[in-house]
């Protein structure tokens, strides 16, 4: 910076006194120090848009454990980088501190949320799915074997991973559960 | 200093998917604008501010009610067509040719209640000549080796005089710590090579990025081809050397009159008289700020424009 | 397209700058519309009268693609002269049955030959326990006791079409032909006769489009069309939600074979498709009709043993003829060394359907008392499905609900916020219903493939691990599984389960299991275990392994072929080596058509991919969806099998003949040929027939969602729902987020300046909206985007309304569910609800709340 106060620094004077002083000589240190957040990332990882199905591509950049930044991947011949407003929110989908966490738990006719541990919870919905199944198994229908559960209905599965529908459809073919849905039927 | 740098937004192809609002604003970090319903459109940003450094402008242009009588066939009216017109759109300005020109939505059917439906994506202009940095008491703003202009947030006092010397309306304070914010060209991304994040991730094209010599070649490039196509109001707003701010920096293709979409038809540097009257008067800072007061009185701030 | 898919639009964008015309068919005026050539605004719901009658322009002015046509569909072919048109009928096709509301289709078979039966022969067959091969209803068939209900039609039980797998239904491999198409009989004939009434009159009075615009369209697509050139179209659910979906698509079909734009490059019908993997959960089905690589589930009265299923899941002919190997080869890859050939591979192991199991029929079944504990997986049913109220009703009868998201979605929390605590018709203390929430991994958090809309898989690559208890459904289910399998019995029912290959490699601190794994699974694996490359390597005899067919070779070579992410701009525009496309990397479907029927280009601009008679094979840019040296004049003898039985000239594989089906001779629920109905809510009498909706739809009489009457004074608008840009479905994914609830901060309703006047609706403030469901308060939105429509002599008013919106989830925005509003209403085919074009009122100012709310409601439905 300049000597002589304030004034001297006006960047009109200094325009007057033919200075570079609106460019160069007006940087602040941090303005100097200024790069890209995504250089300082510790991995990026090739990712693929959560919302519709055109299948953008995303580089997901992550420093020390969080996410700093989601941008298009412009080796994607379907997208070449670019990102709608969706796609372009989606590190504030994730990090966005509206996101839920924990496990929660309402027990019958509770009035509030009450917290449960993740293991507690998978065995309960274990154990839950165990006794529906076996309480409304049905053998036969019309007399024809049907060897199934109409007490077990699932839904979704448009925004999970083909991986994870197979999981699902394969458990629960094996459960015997045959209402088994998601948003495509919609 | 490296080549000027620039933006060149198409509005021909804009389709107002606000990517480059979000885009932005994830990069920057910039806060929410408020959750307004503004019943304008599809445009509930509104402006351009210190939470909104790009913004979306939606012009619905209806079809004059004159042009409605002419071409609707003895069959082709409908009930209420004077109510159609009288009440007309939000915002529609009539008159233009738009989209509705030849080939385009509308056509000669005489039931189009829309002839055509504009949208433009604005930012901070990058001025040639730039009131904001002239007034700028602590040197908070400066121009980059890139040729744009860029607040420092960490040496920006809060004075305020940037705002009403910005002859688009553009640079705001920020309520919440009073210091002033606007669009940097992602002047960081800039230092690592990047390009900013609203033109990278813009689906269309509509917002191109480079050095602003090849983009105002381009740019004269597609206007010509949108008048050959019958586009016959298609100009470029901003890339004009000569013009009242020496040329933007961000530069556009409009399809209509710079005020349909809110854009003052002919700005100019409100500091442009500075350095004359600084000869003359040899005065005091103080009053030369009130010459940058008057200055912007009689030039009027861009989002007057704004419907 | 530029509304919801804006990053795909890039590619229109580009193509307009390459000198192509672009139109937009759409009752609202919107961001596609902004920057199309044309804009042609249409009564929701009227979409087959438009395309029907640019096949009648086709048909009637000969502009077919003939050589085309006649080489690669099925214009020439015979149709059963048992056969009656709407033409005939007023409306209804030969078949209908009355009392059942389904059609016998046996009549719209081929003439001649064990094909006369086509699907109703199937049914037949099995559920009368071993009939006459030609025994096909028809009216004189007699059911077998507790079969009334057949004569063929129990296909439409079990969702239609799917039933069939992806190869259709089935029918004869070589039918009577005539390839003149003079025949009075022949399908050529028979399509001008049924489109013959769908003129540009008709389109202006029942779709409200000018004449002008219906020509320059009508010139547009067929100049644009030939040798030379190709036309695309690109819909999304503004064509499916309706209770014609599917035959709108069926429509579309047809014009295209008609133009010769299927299996070419810059043609085909391109569903827009809403959610990451949509694509996929159809492909490896989250759905109850159908197995992975659509495989029907097995029905209890069809399908008692494999024989008898692989005997009546579609065709024989055409690639579906290896149904055997596919089906084998699941079954071995999920219940291994248990699954034998003594055994018929476990398929006793499937549990069986015996009718409609989707959606809505669930739901019922919930307020019904019969469902009793549900899963909802990253899906918002009591805002996001039709008929919200029933939809909670059904959630507050359950003994327990798990719901897996990122936020606390609505169908978590209705029990304490929903809509029927504010009426007063519940309270939290009643609702018996036990919730646990179990917060999801995000996409980066988990790796994995999405399948896009164009079938390609991509994998994505795990950025970092979930936080606190938040896990991936692939965790949650493989957990969940291996509790389940540890609580088991020695009971006859447990084994299934007990039998279930479930050995997935665990990783890391949380035990994830690998995803790799399970793709490599889904791929298949060959005798030696290593990974098969190609579909045509699964065997029937239990050899192999494979977890969904279609998808072999995903995994080819030990290599996840759905990572491959070399630059679009380092390889050809088709970019085969990014991602992996099914079926076997190929990108466009059936293109062997895009060579004529001597294997050479149709022309070189639209070359893509022909036979190279030198090297005797089939070459080009994509991989040719074809045996690769199958030579064009190659014909199948005599009882011909499977891919052997279609000829070199015959294109769409997966069919039984090889050829495009103009005319569907079996496999839908409602008609061979798509036809002009109303939706069940409707403002105007059908114009074209005395038959006002499709009369095989599916409705339900329910007292949770009772309907509007057609033609209802009280009911006078139209309503459509739809997406913005700015908003993802039900919002869990958008209203919580900051950058995007403020764009698009409250639901709006769009409404024409004419009815704004007319109502007193005030740009910007409220108006509510009702039906015999429910009312919801919109803001309003007064624009010449949406346009009156001229109608019959009268003007139909259109109301736009998207339905991003709910009461909470987490929202920084929140606002009615406009879900709420629809009915309970089905297509027939796929059981799809009609969303897109329904009966409303419109008031202006805000609803009523509490009681009172109700009670507006009930004097709607009281008239």
């Amino acid at each position: 910076m300049a000597q002589g106060g304030w004034i001297s620094r006006w960047p009109v004077l200094r325009q007057l006194r033919g200075e570079n002083a609106r460019g160069s000589a007006a940087r602040s240190a941090r303005t100097d120090a200024l790069r890209p957040r995504t250089e300082d990332a510790d991995s990026v990882a090739r990712s693929v848009c959560p919302y519709c199905a055109v299948g953008c591509g995303q580089l997901v950049y992550v420093k020390d454990g969080r996410v700093t930044q989601i941008e298009g991947d412009p080796d994607s011949p379907i997208s070449r980088g670019r990102l709608c407003p969706k796609g372009s929110a989606s590190k504030q989908l994730v990090t966005h501190p509206g996101r839920q966490t924990q496990v929660l738990y309402r027990r019958p006719h509770g009035t509030e949320w009450e917290s449960l541990d993740l293991e507690t919870a998978m065995d309960m919905i274990a154990d839950r799915v165990v006794r529906t199944r076996r309480e409304t198994w049905q053998q036969e229908e019309g007399g024809k074997v049907v060897r199934r559960t109409m007490g077990i209905a699932s839904l979704g599965g448009a925004t999970l991973d083909n991986e994870e529908n197979y999981l699902m459809k394969k458990l629960y073919t094996a459960l015997g559960a045959i209402q088994v849905e998601n948003q495509a039927r919609i | 200093m490296a080549e000027r740098m620039g933006f060149f937004t198409d509005t021909s192809v804009c389709i107002g998917c606000k990517a480059c609002e979000v885009a932005c604003k994830e990069w920057n970090d910039v806060p929410d604008d408020g959750f307004v319903f503004r019943a304008t459109s599809y445009d509930n940003t509104g402006a351009l501010g210190a939470d909104s450094w790009r913004h979306v402008a939606f012009i619905e242009q209806s079809r004059p009610i004159r042009r409605e009588r002419e071409q609707a066939g003895p069959e082709g009216g409908l009930d209420g067509l004077d109510v159609l017109g009288e009440l007309g759109g939000p915002g529609a300005p009539g008159g233009s040719d738009g989209p509705g020109g030849p080939g385009g939505p509308g056509g000669p059917d005489g039931q189009e209640g829309v002839e055509g439906w504009l949208m433009s994506s604005d930012v901070c202009k990058h001025c040639t000549h730039a009131a904001c940095l002239d007034v700028c008491p602590t040197g908070a703003l400066f121009r980059t080796e890139f040729g744009t202009v860029v607040v420092q947030a960490d040496v920006c006092n809060g004075c305020g005089y940037c705002v009403p010397a910005c002859p688009y309306g553009v640079i705001d304070r920020r309520e919440r710590d009073g210091r002033a914010f606007k669009c940097t060209m992602c002047y960081d991304r800039q230092l690592g090579g990047l390009e900013p994040a609203c033109a990278k991730a813009c689906p269309t094209d509509s917002i191109q990025f480079g050095p602003l010599d090849e983009l105002r070649a381009r740019a004269e490039e597609r206007v010509e081809r949108l008048r050959g196509e019958g586009r016959a109001r298609a100009r470029l707003y901003g890339a004009d050397p000569d013009d009242g701010v020496g040329g933007d920096g961000a530069f556009f293709l409009l399809l209509d009159d710079p005020e349909v979409y809110g854009l003052p038809p002919d700005p100019v540097v409100t500091t442009r008289d500075l350095p004359a009257m600084w000869r003359w008067a040899a005065g005091a800072a103080l009053s030369l700020a009130g010459a940058v007061a008057v200055s912007f009185a009689t030039a009027g701030r861009g989002r007057g424009w704004r419907r | 397209m530029a509304e919801c898919h804006p990053v795909g639009f890039q590619w229109v964008v580009e193509a307009k700058a390459r000198g192509a015309k672009v139109f937009h068919v759409d009752p609202r005026f919107t961001r596609t519309s902004a920057i199309a050539d044309r804009h042609l605004p249409i009564r929701a719901g009227s979409d087959i009268v438009l395309l029907g009658a640019l096949i009648n322009h086709v048909l009637a002015n000969e502009l077919d693609f003939r050589e085309y046509v006649t080489a690669y569909t099925n214009a020439s072919s015979i149709v059963s002269d048992d056969f009656r048109d709407t033409e005939d009928l007023d409306g209804l096709f030969s078949g209908f049955d009355p009392d059942t509301r389904k059609y016998d289709p046996s009549s719209w078979a081929y003439a001649g030959g064990r094909q006369e039966a086509a699907a109703g022969q199937r049914s037949e067959q099995f559920e009368g326990g071993g009939r006459r091969e030609d025994g096909a209803g028809r009216g004189q068939g007699e059911p077998e006791a507790g079969e009334q209900m057949e004569g063929g039609a129990r296909h439409a039980e079990a969702a239609g079409a799917d039933q069939y797998g992806s190869g259709g239904a089935e029918t004869e491999a070589r039918p009577l032909t005539d390839p003149t198409l003079r025949h009075p009989r022949c399908v050529y004939q028979i399509l001008k006769r049924h489109f013959a009434r769908y003129t540009p009159e008709m389109v202006e009075e029942v779709c409200g489009i000018p004449r002008e615009g219906f020509t320059e369209l009508a010139e547009a697509i067929t100049a644009n069309s030939g040798r030379e050139r190709t036309t695309a179209w690109a819909y999304a659910v503004g064509w499916t939600q309706h209770t014609v979906g599917a035959q709108y698509i069926r429509t579309a079909s047809i014009l295209q074979l008609l133009l010769g734009n299927m299996g070419r490059p810059g043609g085909g019908i391109l569903a827009l498709r809403g959610h990451a993997s949509i694509q996929g959960s159809t492909d490896i089905p989250t759905l109850f009709n159908i197995l992975p690589g659509y495989l029907p589930m097995p029905h209890a009265h069809r399908h008692e043993n494999l024989d008898d299923y692989l005997a009546h899941a579609g065709a024989d002919t055409g690639f579906w003829g290896r149904k055997r190997s596919y089906m084998v080869s699941l079954l071995k890859a999920w219940w291994g060394e248990a699954a034998t050939e003594d055994n018929d591979f476990c398929f006793g192991h499937l549990p069986r359907l015996t009718g409609d199991h989707g959606h809505y029929t669930t739901v019922m079944a919930q307020i019904d008392g019969t469902v009793k504990g549900y899963f909802v997986v990253g899906e918002n049913p009591a805002v996001g499905s039709s008929g919200g109220r029933t939809q909670r009703l059904g959630l507050a009868n359950l003994d327990w609900l798990v719901v897996r998201d990122l936020t606390l979605v609505e169908t978590a929390t209705f029990w304490k916020d929903g809509p029927e605590l504010r009426t007063g018709e519940t309270r939290t203390e009643d609702v018996a219903t036990e919730v646990f929430f179990m917060p999801a991994a995000s996409h980066v958090e988990k790796e994995g493939t999405f399948t896009n809309t164009q079938r390609l898989l991509q994998w994505r690559h795990k950025a970092l691990d979930p936080p606190g208890d938040c896990r991936s459904e692939l965790s949650f289910y493989y957990h969940l599984g291996k509790r389940i399998r540890a609580r088991l019995s020695d009971d006859e029912i447990d084994r299934p389960l007990r039998e279930l290959t479930w050995d997935y490699p665990e990783e890391g601190e949380r035990a994830e299991p690998s995803a790799e794994a399970v793709l490599r699974e889904i791929n298949g694996t060959g005798p030696d275990g290593r990974a098969l490359s190609a579909y045509t390597e699964l065997e029937p005899d239990g050899s192999t392994r494979c977890g969904c067919w279609i998808y072999c070779g995903v995994y080819a070579d030990e290599v996840n072929q759905a990572a491959r992410r070399k630059p679009g701009r380092e390889q050809s525009w088709v970019a085969p080596e990014w991602g992996w496309a099914w079926p076997a990397n190929r990108r466009t479907l059936y293109n062997r058509a895009s060579a004529d029927p001597q294997g050479r280009p149709w022309s070189e601009r639209k070359a893509y991919v022909w036979w190279d008679a030198d090297r005797g094979e089939w070459t080009g840019h994509d991989v040719p969806d074809f045996e690769k040296d199958k030579p064009p004049d190659y014909l199948p003898p005599e009882g011909a099998l499977a891919e052997a039985a279609l000829a070199g000239t015959d294109p769409f594989i997966m069919q039984a003949d090889g050829k495009g089906w103009l005319f569907a001779p079996a496999g839908l629920a409602d008609g061979p040929l798509p036809t002009h109905y109303e939706p069940h809510e409707s403002p105007l009498r059908n114009p074209l027939y005395g038959q006002q909706a499709n009369p095989a739809r599916r409705i339900y009489h329910r007292e949770e969602a009772p309907y509007n009457p057609p033609q209802s004074p009280r009911f006078p608008y139209v309503l459509t729902t739809y997406r913005l840009t700015e908003h993802h479905t039900a919002g869990a994914m958008s209203r919580p987020l900051a950058y995007l609830a403020e764009l698009q901060p409250e639901l709006f309703c769009e409404v024409s300046p004419l009815l704004a006047e007319r109502l007193g609706l005030v740009n910007g403030g409220w108006a509510t909206i009702v039906t015999s469901r429910t009312a919801i308060e919109a803001r309003v939105l007064v624009t010449d985007r949406v346009r009156p429509l001229r109608l019959a002599g009268r003007t139909v008013h259109q109301i736009g309304l998207p339905y991003h919106w709910g009461w909470g989830g987490g929202g920084l925005v929140t606002g009615d569910v406009a879900n709420d509003l629809l009915p309970l209403v089905l297509d027939p085919n796929v059981y799809i609800q009609e969303g897109k074009a329904v009966t409303c009122d419109l008031r202006p100012g805000r609803r009523p709340t509490g009681r009172a709310l109700l009670e507006l409601i009930q004097e709607y439905r009281d008239g």
